[in-house]
């Protein structure tokens, strides 16, 4: 009895006996969602193009905010220092494909994915080379405080970096939807070889799909490491992006938003509410638990592809 | 010319069926084994042991049962790190109940409660596979380390979270604990390796075994010709996790000696997974042959700079460690996806030529 109280009631007495403060915390867990977002944004992009479930995305997100920070270290002018980090994510994106994904054609998905966590490495140890290892600041300009909305505080760097996260999905959108690369993507994204035979070039797909994924891991980066500043830890997020997958649906961009949006909150309910009574830091595996509970009644996720089976 | 099928004549279905039916790969297994056991232990010197040999076993150890899983039943895991600390939990809490109870079986009954953990979150494959099922098997590892961390009942209420061997003996020798020496405590690690490869061997060429590789090839149709999904799929969670269990509980009571809950980390998990991929999928020599290369290689990267003598930073060493490190998986998998164990085939096959390849 004593368990049940501590597991169900007491905490949604908690939540009920202070409303104001429950939204606060689903606020905070939105923006949080948000980052999750992003960084599970990546990974679908490549998984729907290239079928390689990438796990160098979090390493992305940490060696592009490396990389800018690293720059803007050395007296480069932030949009001097952006411009070249985007142009070492493309740079990155074509030697990923070259050296890495072509030579592995038509190898099984176990194979990809080990090359993959390969790749980890090798950016983890190349960045730190780089750059050095050491926990850097990142000020972008963005003001990070907190501000009095009805009773309710609400961060402002948060806010901005869902207003950012916001315009970068619209754009993805309208280049996925209206311009002739983007219909190349969908039609590679739909069937490889039907793609191939009408004259699409899936190398430099992959280059293109690689390319965006690194920008997009540089938006995150830079959103995650304008809030805790750029260190290794940037890279485990890359861990928390993976039950926002499959909670979306590894195929799906709207899952991939969807899910982190329902990680971030859930965790931080949890977090906050339930933490007290079963004994804190449930934050590093709610997400995982919230994810297989779910798989267990929607096994393709939120907005995946119906998985059809025939022997 | 001396290395090939034909000339041996067998008269029974026993002799056919035999784990190595060339005599002379008889001959080599007996040949290492016996090394390994008998001139191993007295040329090698403690750091050998400490630091290459008795992982290479342990990890060898992990390695197969995951190769079970992963190789074998077609279950992507990644909670093996998860699975270890279960083992090495559950021996360390049966020797504070039972203490007078020999250690070795403490350790292969706490492989019991790994394979019950591990049914636990196999369940999950019965709907789920694939990336997804790696995911949920994540859950396995962070939860697994979460409890063991947060519940102080596991590390008997000890203020700094570890968990330490007691000592204990085997046969009135010393084998676990501050005064054990390294060569007691490689060869009963050795003597597990050898037990327990060979049950497997024999364990995945049997009806089992079959059902396995059936379900991981395409499990719609292994249903239809009679293979009960339910039953093989969380067979394969039970045994993979009894020997990641075992190993866990060697790799904390005869290596470590004394751990907290990270040294059974992701990492951990992920290093297994390498060895097997490295190694070969579905292979249990690949398991041996990955674990050793994935122990020896950070060792040799550490050592080759100072016996260069070239003066660099551990710190730096460390990175370049994983800049080569990472750059030899991708390699490795571009060169021969099929892992060590193809190459070990193919120089089979091409000594069956022997000296007359054409």
């Amino acid at each position: 009895m004593e368990i049940l109280t501590a597991a169900f009631l007491g905490p949604i007495a908690d939540m009920i006996a202070e409303p104001l403060f429950l939204l606060e915390v689903m606020i905070g867990g939105v923006l949080t969602g948000v980052m999750y977002s992003l960084v599970a944004l990546g990974f679908v992009l490549i998984f729907k193009a290239s079928g390689v479930f990438n796990f160098a995305q979090g390493i992305m997100v940490l060696f592009a905010a490396l990389t800018l920070v690293g720059l803007m270290e050395r007296g480069v002018p932030i949009w001097l220092a952006l411009a070249i980090t985007i142009a070492v994510m493309v740079v990155l994106a074509m030697a990923i494909e070259r050296i890495v994904l072509r030579p592995l054609v038509n190898q099984a998905d176990i194979t990809l994915f080990m090359a993959t966590i390969g790749l980890t490495f090798f950016l983890e140890g190349f960045g730190e080379i780089l750059w050095g290892s050491n926990v850097k600041k990142l000020d972008i300009g963005i003001p990070d405080r907190s501000v009095d909305v009805g009773g309710v505080l609400i961060n402002t760097f948060d806010v901005n970096a869902a207003v950012i996260a916001a315009v970068l999905v619209a754009v993805l959108a309208v280049l996925f939807q209206r311009t002739k690369i983007g219909r190349a993507l969908r039609a590679v994204a739909d069937d490889h070889q039907a793609a191939l035979s009408v004259g699409i070039s899936l190398t430099s797909i992959w280059v293109i799909v690689w390319a965006v994924a690194g920008i997009v891991a540089l938006v995150a980066g830079i959103m995650w490491g304008g809030k805790s500043g750029v260190q290794f830890s940037l890279s485990l997020i890359a861990l928390k992006a993976l039950p926002v997958l499959i909670l979306g649906g590894l195929t799906s961009v709207p899952g991939a938003i969807v899910g982190g949006l329902i990680i971030g909150v859930g965790e931080k309910v949890a977090e906050v509410f339930w933490g007290p009574y079963i004994g804190g830091a449930i934050e590093n595996w709610f997400a995982y638990v919230i994810a297989v509970a779910f798989l267990w009644f929607r096994p393709q996720g939120l907005f995946g592809e119906r998985i059809i089976e025939r022997v | 010319m001396l290395y090939r099928e034909s000339g041996h004549f067998r008269t029974t279905y026993r002799a056919d069926q035999a784990i190595f039916p060339i005599v002379q790969d008889r001959w080599v297994v007996a040949a290492v084994v016996a090394f390994a056991f008998v001139v191993v232990p007295v040329i090698a010197d403690e750091y050998w042991l400490q630091a290459i040999l008795i992982p290479t076993v342990i990890f060898a150890l992990a390695a197969i049962g995951l190769n079970i899983l992963t190789g074998y039943a077609g279950q992507l895991s990644l909670g093996t790190g998860g699975f270890m600390a279960v083992g090495a939990y559950a021996t360390y809490k049966l020797t504070t109940f039972l203490p007078e109870v020999n250690i070795l079986v403490h350790i292969l009954v706490s492989g019991v409660f790994a394979a019950a953990v591990g049914i636990l979150f196999g369940i999950p494959s019965l709907r789920i596979k694939g990336f997804y099922l790696a995911v949920a098997t994540l859950a396995a590892q962070f939860f697994l380390m979460w409890i063991f961390n947060r519940v102080p009942w596991f590390y008997n209420y000890n203020p700094n979270g570890t968990i330490t061997a007691p000592p204990r003996t085997l046969f009135g020798i010393v084998v676990t604990g501050p005064q054990a020496s390294a060569e007691v405590r490689y060869l009963v690690c050795l003597a597990i390796l050898v037990l327990f490869a060979y049950l497997a061997k024999n364990l995945v060429r049997s009806n089992t075994g079959r059902g396995w590789m059936a379900i991981r090839d395409m499990d719609v149709a292994a249903e239809i010709i009679g293979i009960r999904p339910l039953r093989t799929k969380l067979l394969a969670f039970a045994i993979s996790s009894y020997y990641c269990g075992v190993a866990g509980a060697l790799y904390m009571f005869l290596y470590l000696q004394s751990v907290e809950t990270l040294a059974f980390g992701i990492d951990v998990s992920f290093l297994v997974l390498f060895m097997i991929i490295i190694g070969g999928l579905g292979s249990i020599m690949g398991s041996i042959l990955g674990a050793a290369f994935i122990v020896v290689v950070p060792i040799l990267l550490t050592n080759i700079p100072q016996l260069l003598a070239i003066p660099i930073s551990v710190e730096l060493a460390k990175h370049i460690e994983r800049m080569i490190f990472g750059g030899l998986i991708i390699f490795f998998l571009i060169v021969e996806p099929l892992g060590l164990a193809r190459l070990w085939q193919i120089v089979k096959e091409k000594l069956r030529l022997w000296p007359f390849p054409y």
